[in-house]
């Protein structure tokens, strides 16, 4: 029964079973279901109930992880069917994200990159040690919304700079939005280069890139 | 005139892991650097490995490295040597008898003594703190405190060594040396400084600190500049900060394993380039808030660490520094003070060599003098309590207490005269009566700013000969000349 279905579902991401929701997935394909279905209504509740537990403490983290990344496994099973059913999940906003060259730092990027990708973000992850004009091209690939630069040192921070100044070069400034995070950065240091905002977690970035894009 | 007065034979111990334990954690690390592997992503340091027979993939940059390669590597490293200072008066023996506490880095923001505004870190600052520190009894040696961000980035780390050198006469220790190429320099200015490359391999003034890049990964730049380091006897330390249930696993046992595999591996491969290279321990684990993921500093995760790994690296017989004034709190506070307090006694109990991190605040990013007077404040406390308690005939004060005898008093007693010197007196503790507090109820925060002030306005240390400032000058000159030239560091 699909009730039963979507709460199985909804059951897989509240435990953080990727394998369970990738299964639950491929079952609902087979019964017909519509995949824009099975994620509003199967997938998206489970993360809620996370996020919900998490806002007032009693999960944290780790199960956060845990549910987005069960959210990523079920959609990447939906998404061929999606696309011959040529349906599109609505998409917050498109998202570049990498950490600055020079930099191999990728922990805190990463997990920024999984939060915003399970809250309905597109992400494009360019990995580490990117130069400042890959940033450029694949924002303008992809047709980006936000930028999202990464850096732990404070020799390779300033690349942020660097990072913004090249999409203002370009003209993809004002409309493509920057947002910088890493261990050094501090707000004041986000005013001085211009970026659109800073977060120190991944909540928060998430948070973040939500406002820059009016969701 | 610039003095240390370090911790000196605890007569406390502490055994937080046994030494069946310590072998358990070490045949765990062993096994993990052989069958999972730690990625070392230098070109250099894979063809050391590779030369010395350790399974090397140049595709994804990860070493595999047998337990008996490892362990006799580490045999190599020298258990005791000194860390040189400009005043050979200050040399410090690590000789596992002392503790020495120093500042740490690297701040990005500095809580400006006259505003008390939080604001960006420049060479001034990395000046400033280096002339408070040398005038202080508790500071045995630098470590480069905040980031000189009004420098370019290729030769920043060498304008924060040389504003130390001319700003203080004890050690200098520096996490900021990251390419082959800055290191060269680093060493190059340390020669000028001690007299020459033998001066150096005997008296080090200059001792690096690089960072793990957790989980059993290593940065190559830092491997490259450390390679480097080592051939000139620099002593080299690798720092872990793999912390429980994120770059670590949740367990403190295991957050162990994973740290100690990054150093121990690091460490085995400066003695297999640059066999009996003086290298050390170096540490910083914590527990992750489970809400944000954010590195605490703090907390009882915190503190039991300090002690296991101090067991671990007298283990290996090296010398241990141990990221204790790590506190997380934005200010000065009751936060700061608990954390400092237990880290440091815990990590000074086991008589860890080197202690880091005065004076820096929020896991390391805010440089604040007030906390460097107070966590100065937290050494003597403890330096106090690890002198323990004499029990002779002449502590044991028998004729005093004749004397006074049942409703006397000793404050007159000549016993008293003798000793009460010894006891000890706060400079940062609120021991004044309610009504002295009411009438100026100021804060110990306020007298350590207070305190600070004096320092930066009458310390005047041993100034650097002026033709060896000019030479470390022109050394740093030609590295930004190279720099212009070649943005990219050589190859080493």
């Amino acid at each position: 029964m699909t009730s039963e279905l979507f709460a199985a579902m909804r059951q897989s991401i509240v435990e953080g079973d990727a394998d369970r929701a990738e299964e639950l997935a491929a079952r609902a394909l087979g019964e017909g279901m519509d995949p824009l279905a099975a994620i509003d209504e199967g997938y998206v509740p489970g993360l809620r109930h996370v996020g919900d537990h998490f806002a007032i403490g009693e999960m944290f983290l780790p199960e956060m992880m845990l549910a987005a990344r069960a959210m990523k496994r079920a959609v990447a099973v939906l998404e061929p069917e999606m696309a011959r059913r040529a349906s599109r999940r609505r998409v917050l906003g498109r998202v570049v994200l990498g950490t600055v060259h020079g930099d191999i730092h990728e922990i805190g990027k990463n997990l920024v990159g999984m939060m915003l990708s399970a809250s309905g973000f597109e992400v494009h992850d360019l990995g580490v040690d990117v130069p400042f004009e890959r940033f450029v091209e694949k924002a303008r690939e992809v047709d980006a919304d936000i930028v999202g630069v990464s850096a732990l040192l404070t020799t390779t921070m300033v690349g942020q700079r660097s990072v913004v100044e090249a999409l203002r070069d370009a003209g993809l400034r004002p409309r493509v939005k920057v947002m910088v995070g890493g261990a050094p950065v501090t707000r004041g240091w986000a005013e001085e280069i211009g970026a659109d905002g800073y977060s120190e977690d991944a909540v928060g970035a998430v948070n973040l890139a939500r406002q820059l894009v009016g969701a | 005139m610039a003095g240390i007065d370090p911790i000196v034979d605890p007569r406390l111990r502490l055994e937080v892991l046994t030494a069946e334990e310590v072998r358990r954690i070490h045949a765990a690390t062993l096994d993990v650097i052989e069958s999972v592997g730690v990625r070392f992503p230098s070109p250099r340091a894979l063809d050391v490995w590779e030369a010395h027979g350790a399974s090397v993939d140049r595709q994804t940059m990860v070493v595999r490295a047998p337990g008996t390669l490892i362990e006799e590597a580490l045999r190599q490293a020298p258990p005791v040597y000194p860390l040189a200072a400009r005043d050979p008066a200050l040399d410090l023996p690590l000789d596992g008898r002392h503790v020495y506490a120093g500042t740490d880095g690297c701040g990005v923001e500095v809580i400006d003594l006259e505003t008390g505004e939080k604001r960006r870190s420049s060479l001034r600052d990395v000046e400033e703190i280096a002339r408070v520190c040398d005038a202080l009894e508790e500071v045995a040696f630098h470590w480069v405190p905040v980031s000189a961000q009004d420098r370019p980035p290729a030769s920043r780390s060498l304008h924060e060594l040389a504003a130390i050198w001319r700003n203080s006469t004890k050690h200098v220790q520096t996490e900021s040396v990251v390419t082959a190429r800055e290191a060269r320099a680093a060493v190059e200015m340390a020669r000028a400084i001690a007299g020459g490359a033998d001066e150096l391999r005997r008296r080090p003034v200059l001792s690096i600190m690089q960072c793990t890049t957790s989980p059993l990964a290593q940065d190559g730049g830092s491997l490259e500049a450390a390679l480097v380091a080592a051939e000139a006897g620099l002593p080299v330390g690798f720092m872990t900060m793999a912390s429980c249930a994120f770059t670590g696993p949740a367990t403190v046992a295991g957050s162990l394993v994973v740290g100690n595999a990054e150093v121990v591996s690091a460490l085995a491969l400066m003695e297999l380039a640059a066999p009996g290279a003086p290298v050390y321990y170096a540490a910083a684990q914590t527990a992750i808030d489970l809400r944000n993921g954010a590195y605490t500093g703090g907390g009882p995760e915190d503190f039991l660490f300090g002690a296991a790994t101090n067991a671990l690296a007298d283990f290996y017989n090296v010398p241990l520094s141990m990221g204790s004034f790590a506190t997380g709190a934005k200010e000065p506070d009751w936060q700061a003070g608990i954390e400092n307090s237990l880290s440091t006694f815990m990590a000074s109990a086991v008589v860890s060599d080197m202690l880091l991190g005065v004076g820096l605040l929020y896991g390391s990013r805010i440089w604040s003098y007030e906390q460097l007077l107070m966590d100065c404040e937290i050494y003597a406390i403890v330096r106090s309590m690890l002198r323990g308690i004499r029990v002779d005939d002449e502590s044991l004060a028998m004729d005093a207490i004749r004397d006074a005898g049942p409703g006397g008093d000793y404050l007159t007693q000549p016993h008293t005269q003798r000793h009460m010197r010894e006891l000890f007196r706060p400079r940062f503790l609120d021991r004044r009566s309610y009504g002295a507090w009411e009438t100026e109820p100021d804060r110990p925060r306020d007298w350590a700013r207070r305190r600070a002030k004096e320092l930066l306005a009458g310390h005047r240390p041993e100034p650097l000969d002026p033709g060896l400032e000019a030479e470390l000058a022109g050394i740093v000159v030609a590295v930004e000349v190279e720099a212009e030239r070649s943005p990219e560091s050589a190859p080493a």
